[in-house]
């Protein structure tokens, strides 16, 4: 499933004008975290399983369930992402700049249409599509 | 949310239409007689549910004589699985409020 050929990756930078530490603390304290992206029951440790929840919305539950996959301190973090069936990771990598920091998130995993196509054949779509039926109950 | 994923979704919301589909998928083409046999439904009830996957394009057809094959067509489920551009909006909407969060951490 980690196949390259199969996945692609979506990534953002911004430059922000804060020292590392400070973003660090917004990454990995659980009611800082709530305040920018969802609530959550996150620990800075690896290992950890936790849910980010966030309010539904048409298309999409608003739960992400979650393991910590990597802690480097003021340097990289990453977790998994996984939301009604599609588990892709999140990786933070803070570096530091002459203003503050640049701070970039990729999250990868996403199935390219060939790789969809790919494991729609192969594997058939159980887990994927099981999941939509929590969606089109929500649907009007 | 356009009218094909709808189709899409409403079409996948049936368990029934849903083996169909897998089955399509895993196993290619086959007629509709081959499909009842599996989904343990009567024929016309087979026939109603690739109605419903046709209009949603998950499904495709070939006649072939008197014989009608049926296909799978997984790229229709292509708009469901276009996560990136969806992410991509969430997540820049997610910077600024982290951007928001880092100058009040400030005072």
């Amino acid at each position: 499933m980690t196949d390259i050929a199969t996945t692609r990756s979506l990534v953002i930078e911004r430059e922000m004008p804060h020292p590392p530490e400070k973003i660090w603390r917004a990454l990995t304290q659980g009611p800082l975290i709530a305040e920018w992206l969802m609530t959550n029951d996150f620990q800075p440790i690896v290992g950890h399983r936790f849910t980010f929840r966030a309010t539904p919305v048409q298309n999409w539950n608003g739960i992400i369930d979650s393991e910590v996959l990597l802690v480097e301190p003021h340097t990289r973090l990453s977790y998994g992402w996984t939301s009604m069936g599609l588990e892709t990771v999140v990786t933070w990598t803070l570096t530091p700049t002459a203003g503050g920091t640049l701070l970039r998130m990729e999250q990868s995993g996403f199935p390219s249409e060939e790789g969809a196509n790919y494991k729609g054949a192969k594997y058939g779509w159980t887990s994927f599509i099981g999941k939509l039926e929590h969606v089109v109950g929500g649907l009007q | 949310m356009p009218a094909v994923t709808n189709n899409v979704f409403k079409a996948l919301s049936d368990p029934t239409r849903r083996a169909i589909f897998e089955h399509l998928s895993r196993d290619g083409e086959q007629t509709v007689h081959a499909l009842t046999h599996r989904a343990g439904v009567s024929q016309p009830a087979v026939s109603k549910h690739l109605t419903v996957l046709k209009r949603a394009k998950l499904v495709g057809h070939r006649r072939e004589g008197r014989e009608t094959h049926y296909n799978a067509q997984p790229q229709a489920l292509a708009p469901l699985v276009d996560w990136m551009s969806q992410y991509g909006a969430f997540w820049r909407e997610r910077f600024d409020q982290l951007e928001n969060l880092l100058q009040r951490m400030d005072k």
